[in-house]
């Protein structure tokens, strides 16, 4: 029977605290649109998106009326486009972004994920492609978002690669200057990409994954944070037991929510990500959650730690929630996207160095941060560098979505608007790295990947 | 098919009995209730059968959603299974 003090605190989680489902993503493979003619291969994609996705906004809806919890965003991703691109005998991608735009905005969904490459280890000419096409494809599009993967504990780390998204990533603030470089905000840099990641902008589907498959991304900074008010001065046993049994019922939602929605659009269930995804609403922070563990502002000595024992303890909670766990799985620390990590970047106790070592004990890495808009495009290289060293050497996704901002400097605030939410321009060291990323060549995989 | 309505709002006349009749006219069967009134407010939670509704589940929860915007109340459907993953093992 079911507990009227259960049904009551689940409807205060979903009004109060914000609890929902923060995405459900459709996986598409476009592995079978590659044509030589790349209007042809715009085409097939279109129509494949078009025809598998046709329904998920529909049963996403029909979901969160049935079932009483917001599915805040219904999503597409797809096969790496320098995949797929491959065969195409042309030197831009662009049309193949529009095609993915115009299907996304078809089927209703509010970003598409997959205008990527994978070049850990070298890149085809179809990854050059895609990599020279992707500013002028994020001026085109609205919907589209694009992911590198320059590094992998396996490859080591492809430096070259790592100097052109330097250029890729000042060229797309460029083009799209009159929304403060927005177009920024939806490229990601990785290293050790997933290939079922639900979260964007980061999302595409891989070669390993099923012709079409459903993942989908928890949520809850609002519910963790609530919770420990009520553990206030417990020891780290407490709020790590607390954090767990949270996680524990978000993620037994998200599973079912997951398996629900496979069902009824006849695609297989893939995975549940159990991320603590922020949004920029009061009340929904992962910053406020470590303060609450006792730090007076996120970014103060200690930061670390707290955010060590809060993403340890996320998984473990919702490991046993889910039969298949996956995707990025880990505490988010986007600034612009979580009001807390304002708050304390404009305190300036958050800084960028500090960020660097957070993402070393969480997912996913330097997210959503407003650089000056004259940072050098070798130092954002650096930037990448890194993280992916930090990704290589421990294993672990790590990423770098950084907006060099046309026209503004430290102290401005860069809007992005909606679930982007809007970031402080934050300090970059001015002292050159040209010389280390004039280099090139690929740093070699570290002795964590001899497993074998 | 199981599902829980959940009725909260300030107490006055009448209140179960017009629940129950318009979940009546969707052909809901009512399984069991429990009902307080806390500080003058009214909770009502009741388990009811909807496999035999004449509506799709999600359009029943937004008929009902309006019926408790008109009531001065709120009125929430929500299939049982959302409460059984979160809290039962």
């Amino acid at each position: 029977m079911l507990d009227f003090k259960d049904i009551l605190a689940t409807q205060d989680m979903i009004d109060k605290r914000h609890l929902d489902v923060r995405t459900i993503t459709m996986g598409i493979s476009l592995l079978d649109c590659a044509h030589e003619d790349v209007n042809i291969c715009a085409q097939r994609i279109y129509d494949k998106i078009t025809r598998r996705a046709e329904n998920l906004v529909k049963v996403g809806e029909e979901i969160e009326w049935e079932f009483g919890i917001p599915i805040v965003n219904k999503r597409i991703s797809v096969t790496p486009i320098a995949i797929v691109g491959n065969s195409c005998n042309t030197d831009s991608y662009v049309p193949l972004a529009i095609a993915m735009d115009k299907a996304a905005k078809e089927c209703g969904v509010n970003f598409i994920g997959g205008f990527s490459a994978l070049v850990q280890k070298g890149c085809t000419k179809g990854d050059w492609v895609l990599m020279d096409s992707i500013p002028e494809a994020m001026k085109a599009t609205d919907l589209v978002c694009s992911s590198v993967n320059v590094g992998s504990t396996k490859a080591g780390i492809n430096m070259d690669a790592v100097a052109k998204m330097g250029q890729i990533i000042k060229k797309t603030a460029e083009l799209t200057a009159d929304n403060d470089g927005l177009g920024c905000a939806k490229l990601v840099v990785f290293a050790n990409a997933v290939e079922d990641n639900p979260f964007m902008a980061g999302a595409f589907h891989g070669v390993g994954e099923p012709e079409c498959e459903l993942n989908v991304g928890v949520s809850g900074p609002g519910v963790v944070y609530h919770a420990l008010q009520s553990v206030k001065g417990q020891p780290f046993d407490v709020v790590a037991e607390t954090i767990k049994k949270t996680a524990f019922r978000i993620t037994r939602m998200g599973q079912m929510v997951g398996v629900e929605a496979g069902k009824r659009l006849g695609v297989p269930f893939g995975i549940v990500d159990l991320s603590l995804a922020p949004t920029p609403a009061v009340g929904d922070s992962v910053a406020r959650i470590l303060e609450e563990i006792g730090l007076e502002v996120c970014g103060t000595h200690g930061t670390t730690a707290a955010l060590a024992m809060l993403n340890d303890a996320v998984k473990k909670g919702g490991v046993m929630a889910s039969n298949h766990v996956g995707g990025l799985s880990g505490a988010f620390i986007p600034v612009s996207e979580d009001e807390g990590m304002i708050a304390a970047a404009l305190s300036g106790t958050l800084t960028l160095d500090k960020l660097e070592a957070m993402t070393c004990v969480c997912s996913v890495g330097l997210d959503m941060i407003a650089v000056p808009g004259d940072t050098s495009a070798d130092t954002i290289s650096a930037i990448i560098a890194d993280e992916a060293a930090i990704g290589m050497v421990n294993s672990k996704t790590t990423a770098v979505r950084i907006i060099p901002a046309p026209g503004k400097t430290v102290g401005d605030m860069v809007e992005m608007g909606g679930l982007l939410g809007s970031a402080p321009v934050m300090p970059v060291h001015n002292e050159s790295a040209a010389q280390f990323i004039a280099r090139g060549g690929r740093i070699p995989a570290p002795l964590q990947s001899l497993k074998n | 098919m199981k599902a829980v309505v959940t009725v909260v709002g300030k107490d006055r006349v009448g209140i179960i009995a017009e629940v129950c009749t318009d979940l009546a006219g969707f052909q809901v069967n009512v399984l069991d209730i429990s009902q307080t009134v806390m500080q003058g407010y009214f909770t009502m939670m009741m388990v009811v059968e909807v496999s035999g509704a004449t509506v799709p589940v999600a359009e029943l929860a937004q008929k009902l959603e309006e019926k408790g915007k008109e009531m001065g109340l709120s009125i929430r459907l929500q299939r049982e299974e959302i409460f059984q993953a979160m809290h039962r093992v």
